[in-house]
């Protein structure tokens, strides 16, 4: 069976005075239904443009490409702005970060939740005032019914994320994109919505990617791994692969910057990735982390490095070998 | 850093009986009522420890944190400084003494000065030494905080967001305080500028003999940085206790399911099901009895009348009727 979403060597270009952004550097991946993507990175290294871009959602300037965006067979290079439509917020639908600014406060939650429903499907509005409390009960809301006359503003963070979330699944999508689902929420209320979004996929059969910059997410929710550095992938494997075996450079040094509770050691100074991002305006050589790399030679700086997969969806974007790489995790751990 | 060795010299920061009340609004016609942000805090924070703050969004953290700093009037208790009640100093004198490092670096900086200028306006302030001897001194605490000496004519966008949180770091020691109050000073950073911070922030605090009070809710950090613990729910003190003992044994229904809620980036355990109702509850209408009792998994019928009183075991406290023996004798 073919892959819900398969995207190969997709790039996100923004021109700007000084030359063009490569926001997105062509990266490929693909989700089956039941699974969890997880694209894991630092903020700016072109994650939630990849969600927009997949969307269609991009500001205008910007320039999508890509040799293959196929959702279900759908080319969605090809797909005109109504076939878009059609597909958005119907089969593949978003989960944004901030519930406070993504719901509209001039409109009840009730209207917000029935309106993508009524756009894209044939049912009246009964049925989609039936479906929204529902979803709203699904997703833990206690007073379904009455909620749906109520505004944003009435409703904590937390149910609003419910609310985000319910809206999203209005239409039983096939894809749910979260970006950064529970950023803005108490740990609490973090655990409650992932365990309620993981318990949704699997009723639902749903592929989910899941973007974030919480390794602690990532390890706990996520069948497979994508590590996005500087517009590329750096490292992309299964949950256990990359967790346990970190092959590229900057996973490592990302794992060690997280204190771990019973693992490091109270007081003792954390790892640290030194250096910044470099600017993705203009030309880029060689490897795009080489500049804060504790390995980096020569080669690095002037070499494209490609991803070298070692076995069928477990790659990793380094110069160094096999060999080296696992004796630098072995010094990670 | 252990009691024992400083319950002779009173502490650093104290807080007794600390109330801050607000009066809300309810309506355009209905009469304001009584919201308690802080009901009841007594806290001490002894030279050179760290404590650690940790509570849901709304359970009044931020407001505790403005009382210290003197930007917020407490409605009942009092603040002490080395013993000493803050109603006796001046806004200037206490930050002398206490100072913050807010959570956003993106808003705490004026846009429009130059880093020297930031770091230079609390020593013009309060008047310290001579203005000739500011530029070294400002520089002497850029190094210190990692910052290079060529963005001290540099204006905050022309920074990284770590640089700024090292600005606003350099800015708050640069009077060299005794308390550092930091509100979330790591959680609008990326992971990577995390962890510097955090380690900077170690660092300079066996350097220059700091004691900070850490607001955060992230547990892992906390757990990695604080040397006690207190942790906070609507308003009260639930748990307080050195930070092993707190993540080893904790004793509070409410910690528990904090400590819960912890993903830790171990894959194959899962998300887990801290078992707490999603409602925090109005703070403008507590629930009577324990605060906690509405998403308490243990909850017993007198919880649901009676506010549990504070209960000491082995130097840690917690208000939980659970651990009340003479309660549960009766």
């Amino acid at each position: 069976m073919a892959a819900l979403l398969e995207v190969e060597n997709l790039r996100v270009d923004i021109p700007l005075g000084a030359g063009d952004l490569h926001a997105v550097r062509g990266i490929s991946f693909h989700v089956d239904r039941g699974e969890t993507l997880c694209i894991v990175g630092e903020s700016g290294c072109g994650k939630s443009l990849t969600s927009l871009s997949l969307m269609g959602l991009l500001p205008p300037k910007a320039v999508r490409q890509a040799d293959k965006l196929f959702f279900d067979g759908i080319d969605l290079t090809q797909a005109s702005q109504g076939k878009m439509s059609d597909i958005r917020g119907n089969r593949m639908a978003m989960i944004f970060q901030e519930p406070m600014t993504s719901l509209n406060p001039a409109y009840t939650i009730g209207n917000q939740l029935e309106e993508a429903l009524l756009r894209h499907q044939k049912v009246s509005g009964k049925e989609a005032r039936e479906r929204a409390i529902h979803l709203l009960e699904k997703v833990g809301i206690t007073g379904a019914a009455s909620r749906l006359g109520q505004y944003p503003h009435q409703l904590s963070g937390g149910l609003r994320q419910r609310v985000m979330i319910a809206m999203a699944l209005m239409c039983g999508p096939e894809l749910i994109l979260a970006d950064e689902p529970t950023t803005a929420l108490d740990v609490t209320i973090q655990a409650q919505i992932l365990h309620l979004m993981i318990e949704l996929q699997k009723e639902f059969g749903m592929g989910m990617i899941l973007i974030t910059h919480d390794l602690g997410i990532v390890a706990r929710v996520a069948d497979r791994v994508a590590v996005m550095y500087a517009g590329q992938i750096v490292e992309s494997g299964t949950v256990n692969e990359v967790f346990d075996n970190p092959m590229h450079p900057y996973t490592q040094g990302l794992l060690r910057c997280i204190p771990v509770p019973g693992k490091t050691r109270r007081g003792e100074p954390l790892g640290s990735i030194p250096g910044i991002v470099p600017s993705l305006i203009g030309k880029i050589e060689g490897c795009a982390f080489a500049n804060r790399c504790r390995y980096t030679f020569q080669d690095c700086l002037t070499t494209d490095v490609p991803l070298a997969e070692t076995s069928p969806g477990r790659g990793y974007r380094c110069l160094l070998s096999d060999q080296q790489c696992l004796e630098n995790a072995k010094e990670v751990a | 850093m252990s009691p024992t060795t400083t319950s002779a010299t009173p502490p650093v920061l104290e807080t007794r009986d600390l109330h801050c009340t607000f009066q809300v609004r309810q309506g355009m016609f209905k009469p304001k009522k009584p919201l308690h942000a802080v009901n009841g805090i007594s806290l001490k924070v002894h030279k050179g420890e760290v404590l650690g703050l940790v509570g849901e969004s709304g359970c009044g953290k931020s407001t505790f944190a403005r009382i210290l700093l003197g930007l917020q009037k407490a409605t009942a208790g009092d603040v002490r400084i080395d013993g000493h009640a803050t109603t006796d100093f001046t806004r200037k004198q206490i930050s002398r003494r206490i100072q913050p490092i807010f959570q956003d670096p993106y808003s705490s900086l004026n846009p429009r000065k130059t880093i020297g200028t930031i770091i230079t306006l609390p020593l013009s302030v309060h008047g310290v030494g001579d203005p000739s001897s500011w530029r070294g001194t400002v520089e002497k605490m850029m190094d210190l905080c990692g910052l290079p000496k060529r963005v001290y004519d540099s204006f905050p966008n022309q920074l990284s967001g770590g640089q700024r949180q090292r600005v606003a770091i350099a800015r708050a020691l640069v009077m060299r305080p005794e308390v550092v109050i930091c509100d979330e000073p790591t959680s609008a950073l990326d992971v990577s500028v995390q962890s510097q911070i955090l380690n900077l922030l170690q660092d300079l605090r066996a350097e220059l003999g700091l004691t900070y009070v850490l607001i955060s809710h992230n547990l892992a950090v906390v757990e990695h940085m604080a040397t006690s613990v207190a942790v906070m729910y609507l308003g009260r003190i639930v748990e307080q206790t050195d930070t092993d003992t707190l993540f080893r044994a904790p004793k509070h229904p409410y910690t528990e399911a904090l400590l819960a809620s912890v993903l830790t980036p171990e894959p194959g355990k899962g998300v887990p099901d801290a078992q707490l109702g999603a409602t925090f509850p109005n703070p403008i209408n507590p629930p009577p009895g324990c605060t906690f009792h509405t998403r308490c998994p243990k909850v017993m019928d007198v919880c649901r009348q009676i506010a549990p009183r504070e209960i000491t075991i082995d130097g840690s406290t917690v208000e939980c009727h659970l651990h009340d023996r003479q309660l549960n004798a009766a």
